[in-house]
């Protein structure tokens, strides 16, 4: 187990969108970027497809932090997704905040196909956020 | 109170008469104090029935999506604004109903009410206008009104029916309720209290669900709490399944919910439900300014957008 105290490692839930975000993370891949190992991706059709059940399901289930990343508005594959997703998430980002959980363990951003750059200096800047906060305390499930 | 329950059944007793409905929704006298209970009736014979008085409470536009045939409601405003969204979320059509609207100076809350009487068995209530003088075994109390009404009426902006076909009564002043105070308020909090304050309350939560089926405007046939395929939240108790399983609530009334508390009423063991939802509707007015149940052709805040909307909390690198 060695000393929790040095050896933890945030855990980071990231859903992207398939048609730029995702993409943007094989960019950064292929352009051999540098990020860290802390985020597990899921990839979804759309911003639009990403409901505010996943993003509380990851919480419950030992996520210590969420990311979200769509396309930039105005260049959603399917027009509006990210317009109306936009909505939801400062919603579900502000209830969260309301009723006393960290706001910066979610966080919403959007990186198109061509942005590899932006990707990587994204998880990076997460994932230090996320340690500094420590391990998720609250909504974690006790037992899984 | 009595001149209006008369009115109530003159109109009621009307419409039954000349078969503009099938049924009529009120409140009956209840079976224990400080209490009313929905009704519905079909014959004029029963017309004496209804009632209305300071504990007409509960929401009946609950039972427009459920109910068949013409329909006659009683509805003070808080219900009217329920009947605006339902008719926008095409539950009931305006044509099948007959609203007869009725301004309300308030609710009573018996549980509040009730644990002031340290819960002895009342045996007489008289009303004297702004106080209650309640007696029973051992027990003889003045209940300022005032104190006793619920949080929801204390904040209530719409005491007016806002939307109606028959109005009973007279109108009243609205109240000036610098609205969401309350919320700013607990937001200015530290994170540590607020935490500890929504824990504590949900801690309480029995999952009865009394406060979705108190709520007009949850109707899904299958409540993502039920769901199975996926599970979305856990069945049981502990606090990470209970609050998700309010917060999702909130978020899925976001923009819908009308505030009339009919939750927090029906909640057994008086959970603060209204400190997730009354900050939605802050949110949905703050962010998109729209406040639910005044128009019925103002789209709802999230099936629209504007391209302009803020971009305050996206992470911006
Ligand atoms: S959530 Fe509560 S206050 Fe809002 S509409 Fe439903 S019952 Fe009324
Ligand atoms: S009515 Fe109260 S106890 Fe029942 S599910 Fe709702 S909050 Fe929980
Ligand atoms: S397709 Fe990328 S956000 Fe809609």
């Amino acid at each position: 187990m060695g000393n929790k105290e040095t050896s933890w490692e945030p855990k980071i839930i990231a859903f992207l969108c398939n048609w730029c975000s995702y993409a943007g993370a094989d960019l950064a891949g292929v352009g051999r970027m540098q990020y860290p190992a802390n985020v597990r991706v899921i990839r979804v059709p759309c911003s639009g497809r990403i409901s505010p059940f996943f993003i509380l399901s990851s919480l419950q289930n030992g996520a210590d932090g969420v990311l979200v990343s769509g396309c930039h508005p105005g260049d959603c594959h399917y027009l509006t997704g990210n317009y109306s997703a936009r909505r939801k998430f400062a919603l579900l980002k502000s209830q969260l905040e309301h009723i006393g959980i960290e706001k910066e363990r979610v966080q919403f951003t959007w990186v198109s196909a061509s942005e590899g750059g932006k990707f990587a200096e994204v998880i990076n800047r997460v994932t230090e956020t996320v340690k500094a906060l420590g391990p998720a305390k609250r909504l974690v499930k006790k037992c899984l | 109170m009595t001149d209006v329950s008369n009115k109530i059944r003159e109109e009621a007793g009307k419409l039954l008469e000349k078969g503009e409905v099938d049924v009529i929704i009120g409140f009956e006298k209840g079976s224990i104090p400080l209490s009313a209970t929905p009704c519905f009736i079909r014959n004029e014979a029963d017309i004496e029935k209804l009632i209305w008085n300071e504990y007409c409470g509960n929401n009946l536009s609950l039972y427009l999506s459920k109910a068949r045939g013409k329909i006659g409601i009683i509805a003070k405003g808080c219900d009217t604004r329920a009947i605006v969204e339902l008719i926008k979320e095409k539950q009931v059509q305006r044509e099948r109903i007959v609203i007869i609207g009725v301004p309300c100076e308030g609710m009573l809350d018996r549980k509040r009410i009730m644990i002031r009487c340290q819960s002895r068995n009342i045996t007489g209530i008289e009303d004297q206008g702004r106080q209650l003088l309640i007696t029973g075994d051992s027990l003889n109390v003045a209940v300022e009104k005032d104190e006793f009404f619920y949080p929801a009426c204390q904040v209530c902006a719409n005491r007016n029916p806002v939307m109606c076909d028959v109005f009973i009564g007279n109108t009243i002043e609205e109240q000036k309720t610098d609205e969401f105070t309350d919320v700013t308020d607990f937001n200015e909090k530290p994170s540590e209290e607020r935490w500890a304050y929504i824990t504590d309350e949900i801690d309480r939560c029995i999952r009865c669900y009394a406060c979705r089926n108190a709520c007009p405007l949850c109707y899904c046939k299958e409540c993502f709490v039920d769901a199975t395929q996926p599970q979305w939240v856990g069945k049981t108790i502990e606090q990470s399944d209970t609050l998700s399983f309010h917060i999702m609530r909130s978020i899925h009334l976001a923009g819908r919910c009308i505030e009339c508390g009919a939750c927090e009423r029906a909640c057994p063991v008086m959970v603060d439900i209204r400190k997730l939802n009354r900050k939605m509707s802050a949110d949905v007015k703050n962010m998109f300014g729209y406040k639910t149940g005044l128009d019925i052709d103002q789209p709802a805040p999230l099936s629209v957008f504007k391209p302009d909307d803020s971009e305050e909390f996206i992470l911006d690198i």
